[in-house]
């Protein structure tokens, strides 16, 4: 056996079963005498529900149920609860609109849930669904942001004028106004951040039980964190006690924070298996994802900067209108505000920030996190920034960059928008990147592709990003109704195998690897003598899950201290075996020694004699090895580096082919670094998706236009170059493994090296700034519109 | 998907018998569009009559034609090496349908029938000049095409082959909707005996394919890239959508046009 | 109702089905062979992919009695009895192309498929063309690349005469 401890590309444990078809998702789930349950949607943005007629659609075959949101409501049924509360900047709470499980007396989505069918088999289950007759009355809608603050605009909600949610700030207006006052230059800019769908592979699906012995209802669910799902729906929408109430989320496929997210078929399909004693199975079809799960980004923003005459920057100012969709998601309300306007200082010593966020209500579908939630979008404001500041200033894009970084020896570094960064080496992972780039080689590359007919550019990004967001205590100050600690259970077994109990989750990231990895190393066992177990409330003692790249440096931490307790009671226990005093016991490599001696016990020795405690300190110590560690950690952590992106564009179509890509990512210390290079790739492949392609797209009524993969771009692998990433590594202050999360590195870092770069490309066309996604149709629209400045080279 | 009766006849009789006798009966050929269409509901067939018994599936060549059965599937096409060899830009064209998977059940008559607007076959079939045979007649290329999801089909009409004639000069240029991967531009341009130069456009019609004659009349005198540089086309009667406006496309047709001409 | 009989990864299986079942809802709900994914309704996504007759088709676009008479090959079938992985599947796991894991049995299937058609060797390129019908959401395709790169040789016993650029 090879090393397989911190730091080694150990191949993963959970990947036979998934290359073997053995996964388990929750659509291979079946459950006996189950039931099917169909979802039938708004097919228009909004109305109001005159009425709907159930009888034809309750008499066709294999029809077991018909429920609508007054059902749902007679019984007690509550709403979907939002799960961070912000307040505006007067003080108030921030409008909270119910959001009924089924619609009540409007719709104000496409896809708004309105009513469900339960039959026996789901081809029933949707025959019967198309005979429900819904008498609507249209009513106006809007889709985009600026139409929702219009003077006039329809109203989302009757009770919330002018669609705002709330009207939030941050830093100190009057500083800044002082230092645009004084500033030698101002470079403003207007840009938004387009609206994305997630599109994890496997759709969401949900499969409500009931056991009439027991009185539990169990609920298997395509999630992130279902002790979060078990929290939100049992308390607030089923009014369902915790110890009654299971939530099993198996092998999950791919999330990216959409699964994050209590939906209201989770609560329809478990409420209808309490109603009916029979299992209720849903499974979402993709077209119908597009429209009921969760969407992210969809910002539009102003920024400006005032700079003195050498180009350092003196104060940020921000505005930005962020789109919630029709109702709030569980954290729709911290992703605009906590999670992007507090990174706007982003690797910079910009010393004043001012940053307005309205937050608005549209006839759209909810927008919530998505892979980088918020952190994307402060850093594609701030990156494009910079270089259209070069860009205005003449100054290197390079050099401005450095000119303005927080140096190595400033952290711990007190930003003005209320972070402090515990870590960081900005130099370093830019100084990696441009020569991994090789920046100063691209002229050449730019005119052997003019010699080509091709127009390159090559755009840089240089980011900090927040992850693990944390202590309890201050996200509560902030408004979040959960604390963000996270919880491991070490259970070592009599003959020295390890259960590892965790409350974070995986959709994807290898935590059964790398955890047991960790776990491995440090306790000084093989990891084929180490199991990973998540995702069961009935199982885990409690969790957060997975969101925020926090599973490594909130779950790791947690399993770490919870080693710790592991290793202190085995001292004692060998202390006793080894007739030595406590303080003279040593754990290394698996083994407690007695100092100076040659005497050991392995930690299988060790935990028998805890299970079997025949010769034990009984008196002063309980038998067992088996240790719970909630850790709530003291800060966030600080990931950031250096994307460079390098395009070339064919003229005469508009289309933009990546060229080349690399990142350099400080991620803190790496467990396995074949895995924190696949999270990398597969980060920078939707951060390119975004840049280049993806686009959620409602016509002006409201249609959303981009309801399926025919219309929705998603990145296939000839979209891409091969990747060029690697870390550095300056260790998190704060927790105990120095790891910071490398989840979203990539989708965050990456689209404004994309933009930047397809901006530098189009150099000689007068180009100061486009929006996101640069398709083909755009990049040729600029093209036509423009005549080229000077001939390329 | 609804429920419908499904029957797999073994002649060609049989199967003209059963898509005669009932109104709402529809044909199965490789099922890549019409199984989705299925899937979406958007059709209600009472019976599904299976084609794949019918010996519709293979390639003939001879000196002056090649002829492809309905049931053949476009993977067969772009490996034919008949195909390849005497009319390279039909076998480039199935190499750019869908994907491998696609490619493996889809078929040429399938395809035909359907006429979808964004098809690619419906511009390599007008552009050579084909000949669509069916179960009772023959109808040439320019006969056949009726504007979208339209053709000269009769009810319960079968095709039954295409007959291409060998082609000096045959190529595709395709650019492709971003999302869906059909055809947003497609444009076959082709030099035979019997038909001269043609220049067939598919994606961007609102009416389906339609020959860009302007372009026919320039490359006949000087079959060159350069012979229709100058030439605009319209941006009237072509598609809009969110990935191409028309004027886009109407450049787009221009550009793929240079491009397949340059390589055929 | 109709009867479909058809081998699957070398066992015959005989059913009743409604005309309108899907191969992939006859592997998965009828035979439980639950390692076939569904991830898309509009053929494109891939997670479906499986080889009838030996060729790589979208089983979610597929009728289950158009498989009638032929010989199904899914996910859980490609290992050999014995448990050892296909060398598609090896070079999956040693080049880590997965993530979540939903995509991969289509990928694998679409994989292997690709790398038999090309005996005469495969490019980066073709490699990333052949798989313009399989989605995948979590690795940016760049390991998926290499590992089908790395099981070439194996599946062919023979050097990749085309390195990958």
């Amino acid at each position: 056996m090879g090393f397989e401890g911190i730091g080694a590309s150990v191949r993963r444990k959970e990947d036979h079963r998934f290359l073997s078809g053995r996964g388990s998702y929750t659509d291979d789930i079946n459950r006996p005498g189950q039931l099917y349950a169909v979802i039938r949607r708004a097919d228009r943005p909004h109305a109001k529900i005159l009425g709907i007629d159930t009888a034809a659609a309750s008499a066709a075959p294999g029809v077991s149920a018909v429920y609508t949101g007054a059902e749902l409501e007679a019984d007690g049924v509550g709403g979907v609860p939002c799960g961070w509360q912000v307040h505006s900047k007067d003080g108030s709470p921030m409008a909270e609109p119910p959001h009924p499980v089924l619609a009540i007396g409007k719709v104000r989505h496409v896809g708004d849930p309105v009513a469900v069918v339960i039959a026996a088999t789901r081809q029933q289950a949707k025959n019967a669904a198309e005979l429900l007759v819904i008498d609507y009355e249209d009513l106006p809608a809007i889709a985009a942001v600026r139409d929702a603050v219009a003077a006039g605009a329809p109203l989302v909600h009757d009770d919330v004028p002018g669609n705002v949610c709330f009207d939030w700030h941050i830093g100190d207006k009057a500083i800044v106004d002082a230092a645009f006052a004084q500033a030698a230059h101002v470079v403003e800019l207007d840009l938004t951040n387009n609206r994305l769908v997630p599109n994890a592979m496997e759709p969401r699906a949900a499969i409500g039980d009931f056991d009439r012995s027991s009185g539990e209802f169990t609920l298997y669910t395509t999630s992130q964190n279902p002790h979060v799902i078990r929290l939100l729906m049992g308390a607030f929408v089923l009014h369902i006690p915790e110890h009654k109430l299971r939530v099993v989320a198996p092998d999950v496929g791919g999330g990216f924070g959409s699964k994050i997210y209590h939906y209201a078929e989770e609560a329809i399909v478990t409420w209808a298996a309490g109603k009916l004693h029979r299992p209720v199975k849903w499974t979402c079809d993709r077209s119908e994802a597009f429209m009921s799960d969760a969407h992210g980004r969809d910002h539009s923003s102003k920024a400006a900067m005032a700079l003195d005459a050498q180009g350092k920057f003196l104060a940020l100012r921000v505005s930005t209108l962020a789109n919630m969709g029709a109702y709030l998601s569980t954290f729709a309300p911290a992703i605009p505000t906590y999670l992007s306007a507090t990174l706007l200082a982003g690797v910079y010593t910009t010393p004043a920030i001012y940053a307005e966020v309205k937050a608005v209500f549209t006839h759209t579908v909810p927008v919530d996190a998505y892979r980088g939630a918020g952190r994307p979008e402060s850093a594609y404001l701030l990156e494009r920034l910079v270089d259209v500041i070069a860009h205005d200033t003449g100054l290197d894009r390079v050099a401005i960059r450095r000119l303005n970084f927080i140096p190595r020896d400033a952290f711990p570094y007190q930003t003005p928008v209320a972070l402090n960064y515990d870590s960081g080496d900005y130099q370093a992972t830019l100084k990696s990147a441009l020569a991994a780039a090789d920046w100063d080689g691209f002229p050449a590359r730019r005119q052997a592709a003019a010699a080509r007919g091709k127009l390159r550019g090559i755009g840089i990004s240089t980011y900090v990003e927040a992850c693990g967001i944390a202590p309890s205590k201050l996200v509560g100050q902030l408004g979040a109704r959960a604390g963000l600690y996270e919880v491991a259970n070490i259970r070592v077994h009599p003959t020295g195998s390890v259960t590892v109990l965790t409350g974070t989750h995986s959709h994807g990231q290898g935590h059964e690897t790398t955890f047991a990895q960790l776990v491995s190393d440090q306790l000084g066992i093989p990891i084929d003598q180490v199991d990973v177990v998540h995702g069961d409330t009935a199982k885990i003692p409690f969790g957060m899950g997975t969101y925020g790249s926090r599973s490594l440096a909130v779950g790791g931490s947690a399993m770490v201290k919870a080693m710790d307790k592991v290793i202190a009671k085995g001292k004692k226990i060998a202390a006793h075996l080894m007739e030595a005093s406590v303080e003279d016991i040593e754990f290394k490599d698996g083994r407690f020694s007695v100092a100076g001696t040659d005497k050991s016990k392995a930690l299988a020795e060790i935990s028998l004699a805890a299970y079997v405690p025949h010769n034990y300190p009984i008196e002063e110590l309980e038998p067992g090895l088996d240790e719970t560690a909630f850790y709530d950690p003291k800060n966030f952590t600080f990931p950031g580096g250096c994307h460079i992106c390098e395009v070339e564009i064919d003229r005469d179509t508009g289309t933009v082919t990546v060229a080349n890509m690399v990142a350099v990512d400080d991620v803190g210390r790496v467990i396995n670094p074949m895995i924190v290079e696949g999270q990398v790739q597969g980060g920078l492949a939707q951060g390119i998706g975004q840049a280049l392609m993806e686009n959620a797209v409602y016509d002006s009524e409201a249609q959303l236009v981009t309801g399926s993969f025919m219309d929705y771009q998603m990145p296939r692998a000839h979209d891409f170059p091969p990747m060029i990433t690697s870390t550095e590594n300056t260790l998190c202050t704060h927790n105990p493994l120095g790891s910071k999360g490398v989840g979203e590195t990539g989708a965050i870092g990456c689209p404004p090296a994309v933009i930047n770069a397809v901006v530098d490309a189009l150099r000689d066309y007068g180009v100061r700034h486009l929006d996101m996604p640069a398709t083909p149709q755009k990049i040729w629209s600029i093209i036509q519109a423009n005549q080229p400045r000077m001939a390329a080279e | 998907m609804y429920d419908f009766n499904y029957t797999k006849p073994s002649s060609i009789p049989e199967a003209v018998q059963a898509l005669g006798a009932d109104m709402e009966a529809k044909a199965l050929a490789g099922g890549q569009t019409f199984i989705p269409v299925l899937k979406q509901r958007l059709n209600k067939p009472t019976v599904i009559v299976d084609l794949s018994e019918l010996g519709l599936r293979g390639i003939a060549a001879d000196d002056k034609t090649v002829t492809i059965g309905a049931m053949t599937t476009h993977h067969q096409i772009e490996s034919s090496p008949d195909v390849q060899r005497l009319v390279p830009g039909l076998a480039k064209m199935a190499a750019l349908i869908g994907d491998t998977q696609v490619r493996h059940r889809g078929t040429m008559g399938g395809s035909l029938a359907n006429n979808d607007p964004s098809a690619c076959y419906p511009a390599a079939v007008l552009a050579l000049g084909a000949t669509i045979h069916t179960d009772h007649r023959s109808i040439a290329a320019d006969d056949y095409f009726q504007g979208m999801f339209t053709t000269a089909l009769e009810p319960g009409e079968l095709i039954t082959a295409i007959e291409f004639p060998v082609a000096e000069k045959s190529n595709y240029e395709k650019f492709r909707n971003p999302a869906s991967r059909y055809a947003m531009v497609g444009v076959f341009v082709a030099k035979t005996a019997a038909h001269g130069v043609r220049v067939a456009i598919t994606g961007a019609g609102q009416g389906g394919v339609f020959r860009h004659t302007a372009m026919e009349e320039a490359l006949a005198k000087d079959f060159s890239p350069e012979a229709i540089t100058g030439i605009i086309t319209p941006a009237d009667g072509l598609n809009g959508d969110i990935h191409a406006s028309p004027e886009y496309r109407a450049h787009l047709i221009g550009v793929m046009a240079r491009r397949a001409v340059a390589a055929a | 109702m109709p009867q479909v009989s058809l081998t699957v990864n070398g066992r015959s299986h005989t059913a009743e089905i409604e005309g309108r079942t899907l191969l992939v809802e006859l592997l998965r709900e009828n035979m439980g062979l639950t390692g076939t994914h569904v991830g898309c309704d509009t053929s494109q996504c891939g997670a479906c992919v499986v080889h009838v007759d030996g060729e790589s088709v979208k089983s979610c676009t597929m009728l289950a009695i158009q498989a009638n008479g032929a010989a199904v090959t899914t996910i859980e079938g490609i290992a050999e009895s014995d448990g050892t992985l296909h060398p598609m599947q090896a070079m999956f796991r040693e080049h880590h192309a997965l993530q979540c894991g939903f995509c991969t049995p289509g990928m694998v299937m679409s994989a292997i498929d690709l790398v038999q058609m090309h005996p005469e060797g495969l490019t980066e390129d073709q490699i990333r063309h052949g798989l313009e019908g399989n989605l995948c959401r979590c690795t940016g395709y760049h390991n998926i690349v290499k590992a089908i790169a790395a099981a070439w040789p194996i599946m062919h016993g023979k050097e990749l005469p085309l390195a990958a650029e």
